[in-house]
């Protein structure tokens, strides 16, 4: 598994095996921040670079504990560096850009609960990743749900103006969108396996 | 201290703490939360109880062990010690599904450890179990786990009997069925649940009419 091509591995996390349609990770933001085109942007943008953060300190980690022989150390020390990230990240930001700061808000907090970054974590230890292949399947994830999260943004922005039952309004609504979404997606995996 | 902590609480154990986790403010269908686990790994019925299960002790032995130790955590550091405590749990679940049948921890694969950022586990160490006694505590977690498995074989079931025909691995149909594929691919997943929220949708709005027209009726009589 460990010497897949790197462009494959990019276009498997970003489209194929896309993060939020095929593998259900990170549906809270999914659901909650694709109401409109220009947060859904800025989570996107926040959630991809956490993830080649935290991508970089899992191989390492994952490194370390193999030295030490202590793999059930492996989801406490994982979750641990990506909430350390995020806070360090935040501080990082607040510090240089205040204005990147105070658009993404409480987003950037809420990222340490975002299954997403721990599902890639996971992901990429058990298929036995170098250190390249990890960085680029962070960079593909990343940009698969920025890009699930903004085409989601303007289906709903469209259904704002369409007139729908008030039963359906609300989640149910949201979520059999994203099960046509699923489906769109589904049509990719001819590209690879 | 120590004494302080077994007491008897000055509320009463109250059984309601137990009830409201399975269908008032159910999880997953009322408060919407831990969606990823519930769309993920229930396409049978066996992979939905046994996910359901493992949560339901993450969350009972969590819920337990944070609100025992709810008066000694500082509040600065509580959701870093709340998520140490969940990983903790989760990692002993972890091996112990992989020591029970190694088919079952194949086919739930990632989504044991991910139970982690199970935002339901976190929700309630953070609204329940930091505030509350022992005892209700545990009840709290007890209900919102079966809850949660409870939804997550509400959607298993379904998905399991029309995407591949059977139940719990049980043949259903003659060989003449078409099983609906979709039902098992992801996009089967997100329907379900859409679905599955607007019959319960349907069935508040049913009940408000109903009481609406009760009480109606009611002032007439008078």
């Amino acid at each position: 598994m460990g010497n897949e091509s790197l462009s494959f591995i990019f276009l498997n996390a970003a489209l194929i095996n896309n993060f939020v349609l095929a593998y259900f990770l990170g549906i809270c933001p999914f659901l909650g921040v694709s109401g409109k085109l220009e947060t859904a942007t800025r989570m996107g943008g926040a959630v991809t670079f956490v993830m080649l953060i935290s991508s970089t300190c899992a191989y390492g980690i994952h490194q370390l504990l193999v030295a030490v022989d202590a793999p059930f150390l492996q989801l406490i020390s994982y979750i641990v560096v990506i909430a350390s990230t995020v806070q360090l990240v935040e501080m990082f930001i607040k510090k240089f850009s205040p204005s990147l700061f105070r658009a993404l808000g409480i987003f950037l907090p809420l990222i340490t609960t975002n299954c997403a970054i721990l599902g890639l974590a996971l992901f990429q230890t058990n298929k036995g990743y170098n250190f390249a292949q990890s960085l680029v399947y962070a960079l593909g994830a990343g940009i698969g749900f920025t890009l699930a999260l903004v085409l989601m943004a303007g289906l709903r922005e469209e259904l704002e103006l369409a007139e729908v039952p008030n039963l359906v309004k609300g989640t149910a609504l949201t979520l059999m969108l994203a099960g046509i979404l699923s489906l769109t997606f589904m049509g990719f995996a001819g590209l690879g396996g | 201290m120590a004494n302080d902590l077994f007491k008897m609480p000055e509320t009463a154990v109250s059984t309601d703490e137990f009830i409201k986790g399975l269908w008032r403010e159910n999880p997953v269908f009322v408060q919407v939360l831990g969606m990823c686990p519930v769309l993920a790994v229930t396409n049978s019925g066996i992979n939905a109880i046994a996910m359901g299960l493992a949560t339901t002790f993450v969350l009972v032995m969590s819920n337990i062990l944070v609100s025992s130790l709810r008066k000694v955590i500082p509040k600065q550091v509580r959701i870093a010690t709340y998520i140490l405590i969940i990983a903790t749990f989760v990692t002993v679940v972890e091996y112990l599904i992989q020591a029970i049948s190694l088919d079952l921890h194949k086919a739930l694969g990632a989504f044991i450890s991910l139970i982690v950022v199970n935002c339901v586990i976190l929700g309630r160490a953070e609204a329940f179990a930091s505030k509350n006694t022992l005892a209700n505590s545990f009840l709290d977690g007890l209900g919102m786990g079966l809850g949660f498995t409870f939804a997550l074989l509400c959607l298993g079931v379904v998905r399991e009997i029309l995407g591949s025909g059977t139940i719990f691995g049980i043949g259903l149909f003659p060989d003449g069925f078409q099983s609906w594929v979709v039902m098992i691919l992801p996009g089967g997943g997100f329907f379900t649940m859409g679905a599955w929220l607007l019959f319960f949708n349907w069935l508040k709005e049913r009940n408000k009419k109903r009481e609406a027209a009760l009480s109606e009726s009611g002032t007439g009589v008078k």
